[in-house]
């Protein structure tokens, strides 16, 4: 346990979870996406879709797709930075399956033509979790390098990544396996005590069935 | 590592060290920081907390504008000269007030536990330092002291409203803030440890009730009750009182009150004071 989310953080309010919690589901769908979206669709679900709007749950969200921390003082004007940045906002209301009640559904758009769908929930305490991303469930913190390879569920990726990991000296925290079906689609979320060097991601990405690698950068 | 407030006490005894120094070595060893990396992190918590006081505004109102302007409304009461509660008290309530106020309307802040509970801790450190002189490192060794208490409550219990109600956000506050004061007035560890019982024994079972699920009805002066209750605890520890009860058995208490307790009081606006007859009108005209 980090002290510092006891003692901390230091947060623009009113609420760690609506607010706080939401900033950084924001910061860490910016960053999973690598560039500044150009157009976000943030569809809200059960708390935060009912009392977002007192707890400036909406603001905060797109504070952190701006690339703002949670005690940035410009999150009350998020929106309307937003609207000067050109980032086009539309909201909607998440159709979920027993979700968690702080949950959060982005679907983002980069200037590259780059595209991600994030499912972010607020665990409480500022604390997060990236529960999906492009359809296939996850489950990290946000909190470390985090990454993130979608790949074809084949012999011999896993320790490809793990094999990279080693040679440039990256401690592995944890690691989770998900595929959508046999041989089909597989994503692997590995969170790391260090960062990983850029040489060893662009290297990833033009393996052999390797189909997306997505690298969260603190 | 400790799990426990024995836990803490235990290893001041065996290594010599003070309490502070028992939590501020837990998280060297976690975060994998040096000691000076971690102490200018805890300096500037208390940094952050002595802007966010300083930046208060009477003027703003919250989203749903039922908050705001309470803290200069005790401000001038204060300054009359008429408080009934003595100066100290008065400060710490005007503080706690304030800093609810600021975090109702999207100021800056420091979640201390939580943002609702934000006022407590800053209420009782800051008018103390203000009060006695302290120096800004001692200042932050007792944050140390008080973020302790918070982790080993988070760890055997709750620091959210939504899993153990407000007794584990205001009571985990007063519990933490009391333990800090108690040892920054030259109270021992174990006297900090009784202050921090005795703290949350008295918030046990508060609901966390809030109207329309925001952040301002009751928590803002609930800040305040905390933050006096914190210094009460103290001046009874202070004083040489005994909780009966070790805190790491309050603690458990809290727990257990926070499982039985039924999901309409813990932050979901459904029972409690968000359902009144008032709270219902206001919910139709926000």
């Amino acid at each position: 346990m980090n002290i510092f989310d006891i003692m901390g953080p230091v947060m623009v309010g009113p609420s760690s979870s609506h607010t706080a919690g939401a900033v950084k589901i924001g910061y860490i769908s910016r960053k999973l996406l690598g560039e500044q979206p150009v157009s976000a669709k943030l569809n809200l679900y059960g708390s935060f879709l009912t009392t977002g709007k007192g707890h400036g749950t909406r603001k905060a969200l797109v504070a952190g797709l701006l690339g703002m921390k949670t005690d940035d003082i410009r999150i009350p004007d998020a929106i309307d930075i937003a609207k000067e940045q050109g980032m086009k906002l539309e909201w909607g209301e998440a159709i979920l399956k027993d979700a968690h009640p702080n949950t959060a559904q982005l679907y983002l758009t980069g200037a590259s033509g780059r595209t991600l769908e994030v499912i972010g929930q607020s665990l409480g305490g500022s604390r997060i979790n990236i529960a999906e991303i492009d359809g296939i469930d996850t489950n990290f913190s946000g909190d470390y390098p985090t990454l993130v390879v979608h790949n074809q569920d084949q012999p011999g990726h896993v320790s490809e990544v793990t094999s990279m990991l080693a040679h440039k000296g990256v401690n592995i925290a944890t690691m989770q396996l998900y595929r959508a079906s046999r041989g089909g689609e597989a994503v692997m979320v590995i969170e790391c005590d260090q960062e990983i060097p850029q040489e060893g991601i662009d290297w990833l990405k033009k393996v052999e069935g390797v189909n997306k690698v997505t690298y969260l950068s603190l | 590592m400790y799990h426990s407030i024995k836990d803490i006490l235990d290893i001041c005894e065996r290594e010599k060290i003070e309490f502070w120094q028992v939590v501020q070595q837990a998280d060297v060893q976690e975060r994998g920081v040096s000691s000076e990396e971690s102490f200018e992190t805890m300096r500037q918590m208390y940094e952050a907390m002595k802007r966010a006081d300083a930046e208060y505004r009477s003027d703003l109102r919250s989203a749903s504008g039922l908050v705001g302007g309470d803290g200069e409304k005790l401000h001038i009461y204060n300054a009359s000269g008429c408080n009934i509660c003595g100066d100290f008290v008065a400060e710490v309530m005007e503080k706690a007030v304030k800093m609810g106020e600021s975090n109702a309307c999207m100021r800056r802040i420091v979640a201390a536990p939580t943002a609702g509970s934000c006022g407590v801790i800053p209420a009782v450190f800051l008018t103390a330092q203000e009060k006695m002189g302290y120096t800004d490192d001692k200042m932050a060794e007792a944050l140390y002291i008080s973020a302790g208490v918070g982790a080993v409550i988070a760890e055997n219990a709750s620091i959210a409203g939504a899993a153990g109600g407000c007794q584990a956000e205001i009571g985990s506050a007063s519990a933490m803030a009391a333990a800090g004061f108690t040892w920054l007035q030259g109270g021992s560890a174990e006297m900090a440890a009784h202050a921090s019982a005795m703290a949350l024994k008295n918030m046990l079972g508060l609901a966390c009730d809030p109207v329309c699920g925001l952040v301002e009805i009751p928590c803002v002066k609930r800040n305040v009750s905390g933050a006096v209750n914190a210094v009460t605890s103290s001046q009874m520890a202070l004083a040489g009182i005994k909780s009966a009860i070790p805190v790491d058995e309050v603690i458990d208490a809290m727990r257990r009150i926070g499982n039985e307790m039924p999901l309409s009081l813990r932050e979901t606006a459904q029972g409690g004071l968000a359902t009144t007859k008032t709270a219902k009108e206001i919910a139709l005209n926000i």
